[in-house]
């Protein structure tokens, strides 16, 4: 059951990053990420992440994407155009990424380890993680603030209309 | 978890607080009024946190927050150069920020937010830290480098320097899964610890090259620096002075962290890539700069070859290896800050004189900027009795004693070739300005408090760590020290003379 599950969410997530890759139409690229999202949420589950496959769900199917597609709306973005793009990367980037997943793909295949994550056994429950969170990572979840404070205030500063464009239109 | 914690994150807490304070006044401040005295805030904020790290030396080596960053001479050692760094940008945008644009206040919040991470960044031994205190630090460098937001290459820059930031980072974060996955840990101690007895080694490996990835392209080093002439071009020049230096002094700080203090046991694997890595950044940097004609790109590339010099004391052996490369990262911050505060100043926040040929006679111009601009350009070639001469020694002298003759054989060479271009600019400097040029040439800069500071600094710290090495290398010595054995009871640490609050 385990496995039939894993394999039809693997797939279709699969199918989702690629679908999303292709798609030249950003809407259709986002729904794409909406799809890979909820896809890797069953797969949360089935490992037994049952907090995270929620916080998966809410947060990035969610709100994420809302986001993104909200701001795609906005924008009225149009369809990509194709540029020619460099040739050095069109004569490189298969190879090279084909290269890169059959390394990564053999190193995490012959791990021993590895392939024996339980499914679905035991489930990690919220006081586990809420204790790792704000006990042995107090420091990153506090620090994360910052990094978010900071965010903010880059925005602001790109965003907003200062005293150049003023200077410019006069 | 104890109220000694927070001492050791005093330096970052006082930053986090500087920077929150300028960010409230800037709010409450009204449109019209000048931010200019919210530099001067975020100045003192530096200088305090500076002290704070000194201070810091009187603390016993040891880690807080359950294990997630240390304080040790070495952690002191980097957070006193980023802070000097950090200090001497603010007092260059002080002057040289144009007063009525800009968000002023906005610019020197975010400057003081990217010491926070650059800061955690030395002295977290926690990866998920080091992960974030390394976005931190970018982030604010991004969006710094997209400031001169009228111009064409201002957010081209922003936006090259984002993606392939980002994606850079997503290679390091990859690497952190990895390591987790093979060790059960992100803990750097506890990695090292059981590395050796890990069963699938060739994860470890895989973790190692993908970490050195996002590491290297934070340095500018060769495979990766193609990002490098472009940001720095388009970014303002005080921006420059900062993202050329401070975040690099960082990510070669963790850098060293991950290979001599996590990895060490797989010295045989990333030895040979440093090493590859080294020469490629050397040749390929110097061979680029010699063809430029745009001053910042030639730096651009400069610091691509610098970053090359460096990663040659990687091949040292032990603690001589980290100590060379530790004054080399302290050197060459100072040179660098120092020739792009000149370059700030000659030709201006809007950058009226973008090319090598426009800096001819500068020295008849403003005999104290052309001098100056002369005597970095002198200690970038390493010549001796600047800091330039004794980081290129150290390094190559670590290089030697690590075996790797060859590496320093074509170090030597690439700084003769370096010095071509090098001169060329000093040259143009030094000649005497044509005269049938008859247009008005620009106002002469002003040479304020703030920025006269800045190049003080600058030149001091390149003038002493050239001529009396010795301070600046004992704590280099001592923080190399302490990083090759964590566990073990800590260096007396009155030993270490504070090293001067080098830029």
């Amino acid at each position: 059951m385990h496995l039939i599950l894993f394999i039809v969410f693997a797939g279709l997530c699969l199918a989702g990053a690629i679908n999303l890759l292709l798609q030249t139409h950003p809407i259709n690229s986002a729904l794409s990420l909406v799809v890979v999202m909820s896809s890797l949420a069953v797969l949360y589950l089935l490992l037994g992440a049952e907090f995270l496959a929620a916080a998966q769900i809410i947060v990035y199917a969610g709100a994420i994407m809302v986001l993104f597609t909200f701001v795609v709306m906005l924008l009225n973005a149009g369809r990509e155009e194709h540029t020619m793009g460099s040739g050095v990367a069109r004569i490189l980037g298969f190879p090279a990424v084909a290269v890169i997943l059959g390394v990564i793909a053999t190193v995490i295949l012959k791990a021993q380890g590895l392939g024996s994550a339980a499914l679905s056994d035991p489930i990690t429950s919220t006081e586990d993680l809420s204790r790792v969170l704000f006990r042995e990572l107090l420091l990153p979840f506090e620090v994360t603030s910052v990094l978010i404070l900071i965010a903010i205030l880059g925005a602001v500063a790109l965003a907003r209309p200062g005293g150049d464009e003023r200077r410019v239109g006069k | 978890m104890n109220p000694t914690d927070s001492l050791r994150l005093l330096p970052e807490i006082i930053l986090t607080v500087t920077g929150v304070i300028v960010m409230l006044i800037d709010a409450s401040l009204r449109p019209g009024v000048a931010r200019r005295p919210l530099g001067w805030v975020a100045a003192i904020g530096t200088t305090a946190a500076l002290w704070a790290s000194l201070w810091q030396l009187r603390l016993p080596t040891g880690t807080a927050y359950f294990g997630t960053v240390e304080t040790s001479p070495f952690t002191v050692f980097f957070h006193v150069l980023i802070c000097g760094i950090v200090l001497v940008a603010l007092l260059l945008a002080l002057d040289t920020l144009p007063e009525d644009s800009h968000h002023q206040g906005e610019y020197y919040a975010l400057v003081v937010f990217g010491a926070v991470g650059m800061c955690l960044l030395t002295g977290a031994v926690e990866l998920l830290v080091v992960f974030i205190a390394l976005e931190i630090s970018s982030i604010s460098t991004y969006v710094l480098a997209g400031y001169r937001k009228q111009t064409g290459t201002g957010p081209e820059a922003a936006i090259k320097y984002f993606l392939l930031g980002s994606f850079a980072t997503a290679f390091l974060l990859y690497g952190i899964a990895l390591i987790f996955g093979a060790t059960g840990s992100t803990q750097v101690y506890e990695i090292a610890r059981r590395v050796p007895t890990v069963e699938n080694h060739s994860l470890v490996v895989a973790s190692l090259v993908l970490m050195l990835i996002g590491i290297l392209f934070k340095v500018s080093a060769a495979p990766f620096h193609v990002w490098t002439p472009d940001v720095y071009e388009g970014a303002p020049s005080p921006v420059v002075a900062l993202l050329s230096t401070a975040p690099k002094a960082a990510a070669f700080a963790l850098l060293l962290r991950v290979v001599y203090e996590m990895l060490p046991t797989l010295r045989p694997i990333w030895s040979p890539l440093l090493w590859v890595v080294a020469v490629l950044s050397m040749t390929v940097g110097n061979l680029a700069a010699l063809r430029q004609q745009n001053v910042k790109r030639m730096l651009a590339y400069s610091s691509i070859a610098h970053a090359g010099y460096l990663l040659a004391a990687f091949a040292g052996l032990g603690s001589s290896g980290i100590s060379a490369a530790a004054f080399y990262i302290a050197a060459y911050a100072a040179m660098n800050v120092g020739i792009f505060a000149v370059i700030t100043l000659a030709s201006g926040y809007d950058e009226q004189l973008p090319m090598v040929a426009d800096f001819r006679g500068l020295l008849y111009r403003s005999p104290l900027l052309g001098g100056l601009l002369i005597f970095f350009l002198i200690s970038l070639v390493g010549i001796p009795f600047t800091g330039g001469f004794f980081g290129k020694f150290y390094a190559f002298s670590a290089a030697v004693g690590g075996g790797a003759i060859a590496l320093a054989i074509i170090g030597l060479l690439n700084s003769g070739l370096a010095s071509a271009y090098y001169l060329r600019l000093a040259f143009s400097a030094a000649q005497r300005p044509d005269d049938e040029d008859g247009r008005a040439r620009l106002p002469l800069p002003q040479v304020g408090i703030a920025v006269g500071a800045a190049l003080l600094f600058t030149v001091g710290a390149t003038l002493s760590l050239g001529i009396a090495p010795g301070n600046a290398l004992r704590a280099a010595e001592t923080a190399a020290h302490t990083l090759q054995v964590p566990l073990d009871d800590n260096s007396a640490p009155d030993v270490t003379p504070p090293p001067q609050p080098q830029p």
